[in-house]
């Protein structure tokens, strides 16, 4: 097998492109669905709490005003650590395929290492927000809140096993120039992960009506 | 014909760019001045929220701002810029898809964005 079928990108199958490739697309274009309903349910949701705590300032039926929750500051951070660990993924792909396997396996670790530092900051901000009262059953804006930002906090330790799993194999030599195209498939998964939270950094976190209600 | 030519128009037998285009990815410089360009953008995002625009005018350009990105990285950190088209036939169907479930949810249950 040459080093070109071997990575996958010359396999004789019926659509002429390797199906792992194929699926992975496929799945992603299948995330969106969950992801954007997720997304949508929050929107319905948002505003429908009957009692805070609420994510941005709010004044209640019976005159109380409410601060908001959310600390943009440091969500900054957050989103721009998982989009910088979007570059040092897409830069241990660049390594990789040009078959040196030490610059994949730095820019690899640098980017489960990214992706550990945004879960914690997910947690720090998820035991602030229970600190204010806010849990998965307080309100609706916690139920949905925490359903979404949960599922994409599990979406970035599923790739950071990956991308650990991945540092590991190449260690014991079993990731070389030939099998680039798992560290693509783990890019896509990573990449996807990545777009999922500008959307929710933009539409969660940065548009936030000021409630009356 | 096979699918994998419906991709980009790549001659007929060069299976090798048919399949992945992976030869006309870009570099390492490429993609590091594309990561510039996304921190800054979001560095703007941030700036633009504590300006105190209209509600109106800082959901355009949020929303603009949050579509280039999006686009950015999926054009060429997920390579669909150079990729086969049947590729980028499942994202976009699942993203449509998306949009419009998101659309209609809130335009008939009574949400809304702003």
């Amino acid at each position: 097998m040459s080093a070109t079928a071997a990575a996958g990108h010359s396999l004789e199958t019926s659509t002429g492109l390797d199906n792992r490739k194929l699926l992975m697309w496929l799945f992603l274009g299948s995330e969106c669905l969950f992801f954007g309903s997720l997304i949508a349910a929050y929107l319905l949701y948002r505003d429908k709490s009957v009692s805070g705590p609420f994510p941005s300032d709010t004044t209640t039926a019976d005159g109380v005003f409410h601060p908001g929750l959310f600390d943009i500051p440091f969500t900054s951070v957050s989103a721009f650590v998982l989009l910088m660990s979007s570059v040092s993924m897409v830069l241990a792909l660049a390594a990789i395929q040009r078959g040196n396997v030490r610059g994949m396996r730095i820019w690899l670790f640098t980017t489960a290492m990214l992706g550990l530092l945004f879960i914690s900051g997910q947690a720090f901000e998820f035991t602030e927000f229970n600190h204010e009262g806010l849990s998965l059953s307080s309100n609706l804006f916690g139920t949905t809140f925490f359903v979404l930002t949960g599922f994409h906090g599990a979406h970035v330790t599923i790739g950071v096993l990956i991308l650990l799993s991945l540092f590991v194999w190449s260690l014991q030599g079993k990731i070389g120039q030939a099998q680039s195209l798992n560290i693509e498939l783990a890019g896509l998964y990573w990449h996807f992960v990545d777009i999922v939270w500008i959307v929710i950094f933009t539409v969660i976190y940065l548009i936030q009506p000021e409630l009356k209600l | 014909m096979t699918l994998a030519q419906y991709g980009k128009g790549a001659p007929a037998g060069d299976e090798h760019h048919d399949a992945g285009h992976q030869d006309k990815h870009p570099g390492a410089l490429e993609y590091a001045q594309i990561g510039v360009i996304l921190a800054i953008i979001t560095a703007i995002e941030v700036a633009i929220y504590y300006l105190g625009l209209s509600q109106t005018v800082l959901v355009l350009f949020l929303l603009g701002f949050s579509a280039i990105k999006f686009s950015m990285v999926v054009l060429w950190f997920m390579h669909l810029k150079f990729d086969n088209r049947l590729f980028s036939s499942m994202f976009v169907l699942g993203f449509v898809l998306a949009i419009a479930i998101f659309t209609i949810a809130l335009s008939t249950v009574g949400g809304k964005l702003v």
